[in-house]
């Protein structure tokens, strides 16, 4: 008979394990969120294509033709769209899982299930329409003629970096937002912020040399160029100090956010 | 028998102040006050932590101890506030105790909510999965069972319908669906039988029974002490954080009369904090504003009630209901029933509701009061925003009667002298 001991304090190796256990729970969660996003919605799920689409047009008429930036020997659309990869799944994981508890306070203070969920879900989601907005990368890759090289296959470690990057993120956010609401209204500010500091709109070759590992130190910089050196072949190449800094410092991000998650989690369904 | 639940010294404090101003707190202030903090521990390094000190700790639960055997059905009572809402929050892991421990064994449900999780945009039948899934089901146990709930349910019809333009009535019919197959081998239920009509609320319970029949354990919180003793074999009976008396329904149930009548017939309620409005306080006085739990037939007295209103509350109607100690509801009062009108407006601050009990109408006995206050406040929809039900008892006396004699034992909830004509 399964046993159940309720005690004070618990330690962070149950949270993998609960996760497992919860995983349908994970997986409904999602699936609402998916469903309930475009409900009512014209064109439904194509806005997961039009956002990352109109967003790279707008970064290349801005960054590639008024401001004259450099891309190599790439398209700069291509260069644009290899680096909104990342940034739209980051910045969606981010700004949901902020809100993910508070949105769904009832659920919290009346069931129990591992909290990580919801921040989790948020993941699932941007996840998915990461995968959507991939199909047009490849298309644009055909329509430019390049062919990836073997580098592609680093890719899937590459993801994983990007998403302890942007849960880590969303995880601090989330257990900041039960207490204090004010990063609720701090985190768009964040994104909007963001996407100009991180190489998005431009290649990060354009940060003068002697800036390159301080510019390291926002984590997303070594996600995008990690998948611009994956995704782009050809001549781009990786500034490998940069990279190693800003990989360290997501995978510390991460392991902090969910020791600092799972210290609060307790106190969630008290004070949401 | 074995053994299916255990607490050793369970115990769980709130901060209170601290509590509320945690709510509103932002991220400026909490800085401040940590800076105060650090200042005041240089200047002197000796003295206490006075933060630590001023906070006031509340026991929301303290010591408790129980043990509950496998297909027990155990009752727990008590007035608002008394901790049996927090001891499940406990048990089923939702909060975390603050000292002690509890052991459960085998799998456990907790039925706090109806409908928790559902989403308005979703259709009845994938909130049915929903649902399952946050009440921990698995798929195919969902799968398995849909047919079931759906034929419980009574909403057949409307199964590929958004639930948001459900009525209100098939909502909860389909939530409490859901809930009432679960299969654990443990069930956590608070108050959530209360939902629905009539018809469905004995269905609700018929439910329960059966769940009970079934030889699985039930810890049930209730204030309807029709159903408690109906459905338990064993209460338990908190006040204040604590267990006061355990054994018997019957005995239970009257020691908890008792205590209600023993107040002064007045009672402060402090609860958690509630959104939007907060009743604060329910007592009786007679003719001349005295604060007493019993009143005489024959002399007017008042049923008052005191409400915080935190923010502006819409379409607003505060109901009132006197209820025999046997549940049977002798009257309902709305306080806009004088001036026809559907609902009022409730602006922020301190409401005082007073209604007049006319002499010679409520017959000798002993009533208990429920207060509720319906209405929209900022960013939700319509709903209770507040109630106390049951938790303060009054006795009508017969004392000073003008004619005792004929008064004595006379049946009836009411009395009321009526004008009538002999030809």
């Amino acid at each position: 008979m399964p046993e159940l001991i309720i005690e004070p304090r618990k330690r962070v190796s149950h949270i993998w394990r609960e996760i497992w256990l919860y995983r349908e729970l994970l997986f409904f969660i999602t699936w609402r969120d998916l469903i309930v996003r475009y409900k009512q919605t014209v064109i439904g799920i194509a806005w997961s294509i039009a956002r990352p689409v109109i967003t790279m047009v707008v970064l290349t008429v801005v960054f590639g033709k008024l401001a004259k930036l450099p891309s190599g020997d790439v398209p700069y659309p291509l260069m644009v769209y290899a680096a909104m990869l990342p940034w739209q799944f980051f910045s969606g994981t981010f700004s949901v899982s902020a809100n993910s508890l508070t949105s769904n306070a009832n659920m919290i203070s009346k069931t129990y299930f591992p909290r990580i969920i919801l921040p989790a879900t948020a993941m699932l989601t941007s996840l998915v329409d990461f995968l959507i907005a991939f199909s047009i990368y490849i298309l644009m890759m055909v329509w430019y003629g390049m062919w990836p090289d073997w580098r592609i296959a680093v890719l899937p470690l590459l993801m994983i970096l990007a998403a302890m990057a942007s849960l880590g993120a969303g995880l601090w956010v989330a257990a900041l937002n039960v207490t204090y609401r004010d990063f609720a209204i701090v985190v768009p500010f964040i994104m909007q912020f963001g996407l100009y500091v991180s190489p998005v709109g431009f290649s990060s070759a354009v940060v003068p040399e002697q800036w390159r590992l301080l510019y390291s130190l926002n984590p997303m910089v070594g996600v995008i160029d990690g998948f611009r050196w994956a995704l782009l072949g050809g001549e781009t190449r990786l500034y490998m100090p940069g990279f190693l800094l800003s990989s360290c410092l997501t995978i510390l991000i991460f392991c902090f956010g969910v020791r600092f998650f799972h210290k609060f989690e307790r106190t969630f369904a008290d004070i949401i | 028998m074995p053994c299916a639940l255990h607490t050793e010294n369970i115990g769980k404090t709130y901060t209170i102040g601290h509590m509320q101003n945690r709510r509103g707190r932002n991220f400026r202030e909490t800085i401040i006050a940590g800076c105060e903090r650090m200042a005041q521990r240089v200047r002197h390094p000796f003295a206490q932590n006075r933060a630590a000190s001023a906070a006031e700790e509340f026991w929301a639960l303290r010591d408790i101890c129980l043990t509950v055997d496998t297909g027990e059905r155990v009752g727990l009572i008590g007035r608002n506030g008394a901790g049996k809402s927090t001891l499940l929050k406990i048990l089923s892991r939702i909060t975390e105790p603050t000292t002690g421990r509890a052991v459960l064994y085998g799998r456990v449900s907790a039925l706090l909510q109806v409908g928790t999780g559902f989403h308005p945009e979703l259709t009845g039948r994938e909130n049915i999965f929903l649902n399952g899934a946050v009440l921990g089901m698995t798929r195919r146990e969902i799968q398995r069972k849909f047919d079931e709930i759906v034929a419980f349910s009574e909403v057949e019809q409307f199964l590929d319908t958004p639930v948001k333009r459900y009525s209100s009535g098939m909502y909860v019919r389909l939530a409490f669906a859901v809930s009432a197959h679960l299969d654990p081998e443990i069930l956590l239920v608070d108050e959530v039988l209360a939902v629905g009509d009539l018809a469905f609320q004995s269905k609700c319970l018929g439910r329960m029974n059966k769940v009970a029949e079934e030889g699985r354990t039930i810890i049930f919180v209730s204030h309807n002490m029709a159903a408690i003793s109906r459905l338990c074999n064993r209460v338990v009976l908190f006040d204040k954080g604590r267990i006061i008396e355990q054994g018997d329904p019957e005995t239970v149930i009257q020691a908890y009369y008792a205590q209600a009548e023993q107040s002064s017939g007045r009672i402060v309620l402090a609860g958690g904090f509630k959104a939007g409005a907060q009743i604060e306080e329910i007592g009786v006085t007679d003719e001349s504003g005295v604060f007493s739990s019993s009143v005489k037939v024959h002399r007017d007295f008042f049923l008052h009630m005191r409400c915080r209103v935190h923010e502006r509350i819409t379409r607003a109607t505060i109901s009132m209901a006197v209820l025999t100690l046997d549940g049977t509801t002798v009257f309902v009062t709305r306080h806009t029933d004088a001036s026809r009108a559907e609902a009022s407006e409730l602006g922020p601050g301190v409401l005082c509701a007073r209604v007049r009990i006319p002499a010679h109408f409520l017959n000798t006995g002993s009533y208990s009061l429920n207060f509720q206050i319906v209405g929209q406040g900022a960013g939700r929809d319509r709903g209770v925003i507040d109630s106390a039900q049951q938790v303060l008892n009054f006795r009508v006396e017969e004392t000073g009667s003008l004619t005792p004699q004929l008064n004595a034992g006379r049946a009836g909830v009411v009395t009321p002298v009526l004008p009538w004509s002999l030809q």
